[in-house]
């Protein structure tokens, strides 16, 4: 029993000496490396070890030198690129990876869980226009001209072995990645590299490109490391571990989002995720509650009031008028009523899919939008139904005092169908509120995040975490607008009915 | 002061009114009197351009009611229909001051009137600070004469205004309303379904069946030379009404 205790002591002593050391992540020069770096660096730091994040180190060829030489600890990549740019081979499995990795003192660990493929892409429009779908079709469009990022040119898995592949006729150009999506919308170019998990595809109506021939091989995300880091930093490398499989292309898509479109810093990005999924695999531990109130919360929550209270707003500012003018036209009514109520039967993940494209966005604007045209119905059919269900002999008294009709409606028709319209107003907003969770898939924020992580990590506490604000939030704007009906509502017209 | 010349209207292609003419005294009380449905609370809406003619006229002061002129042509006549009309989200004063208020007369001339209104009607100022539904019936009716009456209108049109009110009320608001007619010396229409207040109100009693005119002239002609069977018909049915008796 001794022995082991001393040995059990040592070995702790041992780790506090080596934790003194720093772990020295690096990344490549591109939005979703830089995450996946600060990912792996802030996991570390999070059991104690100190570590360094190098960010944006550069290319491969620079970054896998830096690891060789030992500048780096480890450093997230994809194994189709590990296969064909370090190892010159074709087999990119993790095993044949390791196995030719081995040698050089490397390996490859930790799928992430998701794929990052190269793809070309084309302007929606243009490739309509050509009926271009697949890369073999542009063979016969040599007038292309192609703007592809300096490290898919030179790379034997992009240009060289892909012209070969395909027999593309096209001499491309070099242009930095991220000004190529500019050229493209700007018409400069024709054809670009892109990858699969990319955050702008949506945002500038990109088509991509099937790779009919296979070319492009699997690109699962992954971390290369020194062998010498699981004994040099063993803390952390399990912990590093245990982000396998955590991130699926959705969560990608929607963190390299933040950065690119929601202008949210890398760090800022990876914390946010870790908090999610520590807070999922934390319940356990510290809680429901603290899971719900976790740090995100109150951003989380002002996002969700946003998106509600705005979206609200301007349907209060449309709705009413339509409903007015639906209550003073026969003519008007049934296509005003009918139109917001078609609005309503489309499933809200079909319209937000709808609203990308067409606003060229993601994120808050489309979400918006949608529950904008949700909120329509109940407030144009309340404003009408309070209008139309107001008694004839008042609406005759109005007329027979000889006042005009502006006057009418804004004296006496608004103010007798201020209950019925309010009611309205307060079904959307209660609807809005459970809606906009749903937003977060198109990466609005607000509560719906944590369902939405929940969702992609099958994790019912990080769902819950989400549903429970927002069912609370209803429940608390149902209130409020109880309290907004008693000091709104005239007297006259509240205990008439009761 | 109202002039209708041959004016007819239809509903969903149903004659309510075969084409009428009629010209109320002026400074005197008209009642409409017949059975519901006979045509008498249209030819009111007809003066009061709720509704359009037909064919016909209808003529405020010499000129013809039209959209372009209807809104002063109401500013000049008051018009109190049978629950009285106010409007429930509004307290007494705002129902009254309305109008006045809208078209933005002086406020001391608003308050002078009010005044003098509540003398005229008989009720409390305080009164007027409660809402629709917090006063009885007979006050209602008070209040909405208060309204229609605010702009000193030339002509004052009343659709069954006593109709909804209890026995005793009714009766109390009668006498009141019979001085106030003779005080203000404007000319009245009152539309009403009933011998016994046609008889009480009405200088001139215009009998009405089905969308015509049956007969125009006192309670005496009514009686003693009716116009067709109808006429003695109709008396007959209400003569049982003990209050016609004790007249």
């Amino acid at each position: 029993m001794k022995p082991l205790l001393l040995g059990l002591c040592l070995a702790c002593a041992a780790s506090a000496g080596f934790a003194q050391q720093t772990l020295v992540v690096g990344s490549k020069r591109f939005t979703e490396s830089y995450i996946l770096g600060e990912i792996a660096a802030q996991t570390v730091r999070a059991t104690g070890t100190n570590a360094e994040h190098r960010q944006g180190l550069g290319n491969t060829g620079i970054v896998f030198a830096a690891l060789k030489s030992g500048s780096i600890d480890l450093y997230p990549d994809y194994t189709g690129t590990v296969a064909r740019e370090l190892l010159k081979s074709e087999a990119s499995d993790l095993e044949s990876l390791n196995r030719g990795l081995g040698p050089m003192g490397l390996g490859v660990a930790v799928p992430f869980g998701f794929d990052d493929t190269y793809a070309l892409a084309m302007r929606e429009d243009e490739a309509q226009r050509l009926g271009v779908q697949t890369i073999t079709e542009l063979a016969a469009q040599p007038q292309l001209r192609f703007g592809l990022s300096h490290e898919f040119l030179n790379r034997n898995d992009g240009w060289p072995g892909l012209a070969r592949t395909y027999a593309l006729p096209q001499a491309p150009r070099g242009l930095d990645h991220g000004l190529a999506y500019e050229a493209l919308a700007g018409g400069q170019i024709d054809v670009m590299d892109i990858y699969s998990t990319d955050a702008k595809i949506a945002k500038y109506k990109l088509r991509v490109l099937r790779d009919d021939r296979h070319f492009f091989p699997d690109y699962g995300a992954v971390l290369v490391y020194r062998l010498d880091v699981p004994q040099r930093f063993p803390r952390a490398w399990a912990a590093l571990q245990r982000l396998q499989g955590r991130i699926n292309a959705d969560a990608m898509v929607a963190m390299n989002a933040q950065a690119e479109l929601g202008g949210q810093g890398f760090a800022d990005v990876a914390a946010g995720f870790l908090a999610r999924s520590d807070a999922a695999s934390a319940t356990g531990r510290g809680g429901f509650w603290s899971l719900m109130l976790g740090r995100d919360f109150w951003r989380l929550t002002g996002q969700q009031l946003l998106l509600v209270f705005a979206s609200l707003a301007a349907a209060i500012a449309a709705g009413i008028p339509l409903g007015v003018w639906a209550a003073r036209s026969r003519a008007a009514a049934q296509p005003i009523l009918s139109g917001v109520g078609l609005i309503q039967t489309v499933p809200s993940l079909a319209l937000l899919a709808f609203l990308i494209p067409l606003l060229g966005t993601i994120g808050t604007w489309p979400a918006l939008v949608a529950l904008f045209l949700y909120s329509l119905l109940p407030i144009v059919r309340n404003t009408h139904s309070g209008l139309t269900g107001i008694a004839p002999e008042l609406r005759d008294s109005a007329r027979a005092l000889g006042l005009p009709a502006p006057a009418r409606l804004r004296l006496i028709e608004l103010p007798l169908a201020a209950r019925s319209i309010l009611a309205g107003i307060k079904t959307s907003a209660v609807i809005n509120v459970g809606t906009a969770t749903i937003a977060a898939f198109i990466g609005a924020g607000g509560y719906g995040e944590r369902i939405a992580t929940g969702l992609a990590l099958n994790d019912n506490a990080m769902l819950l975490a989400g549903a429970v604000p927002a069912a609370l939030m209803a429940l608390l704007v149902h209130a409020l607008f109880e309290l907004l009906d008693r000091r709104l509502i005239p007297a006259g017209l509240r205990q008439a009915s009761g | 002061m109202i002039a209708l010349e041959n004016v007819s209207k239809a509903f969903a292609a149903k004659a309510v009114l075969a084409p009428t003419s009629l010209a109320p005294s002026q400074g005197r009380t008209t009642v409409l009197l017949g059975p519901s449905g006979c045509g008498k609370s249209t030819l009111l809406r007809l003066m009061v351009g709720l509704i359009a003619p037909d064919s016909g006229r209808a003529l405020f002061d010499g000129t013809e009611i039209s959209p372009a002129n209807v809104d002063t042509v109401r500013h000049r006549i008051g018009y109190v229909i049978q629950e009285g009309g106010l409007f429930p989200h509004l307290d007494g004063i705002g129902n009254v001051t309305l109008l006045a208020g809208y078209l933005g007369r002086d406020q001391g001339w608003i308050e002078g009137r009010v005044s003098a209104l509540c003398a005229l009607v008989r009720i409390p100022r305080e009164l007027l600070q409660r809402y629709p539904h917090e006063l009885s019936g007979g006050e209602r009716q008070r209040v909405a004469l208060m309204r229609a009456l605010m702009l000193e209108p030339e002509v004052l049109l009343m659709d069954e205004p006593l109709a909804a009110l209890d026995a005793i009320t009714r009766r109390e608001l009668q006498g009141e309303l019979k001085e106030l007619f003779a005080a203000l010396a404007k000319t009245v229409v009152l539309v009403t379904h009933d011998l016994h207040e046609a008889a009480w109100f009405g200088d001139e009693i215009v009998l009405m069946r089905a969308g015509r005119i049956v007969q125009r002239g006192s309670l005496e002609d009514l009686l003693q030379r009716p116009a067709e069977p109808f006429v003695t018909q109709f008396v007959r049915a209400q003569r049982a009404d003990p209050r016609l008796v004790a007249k």
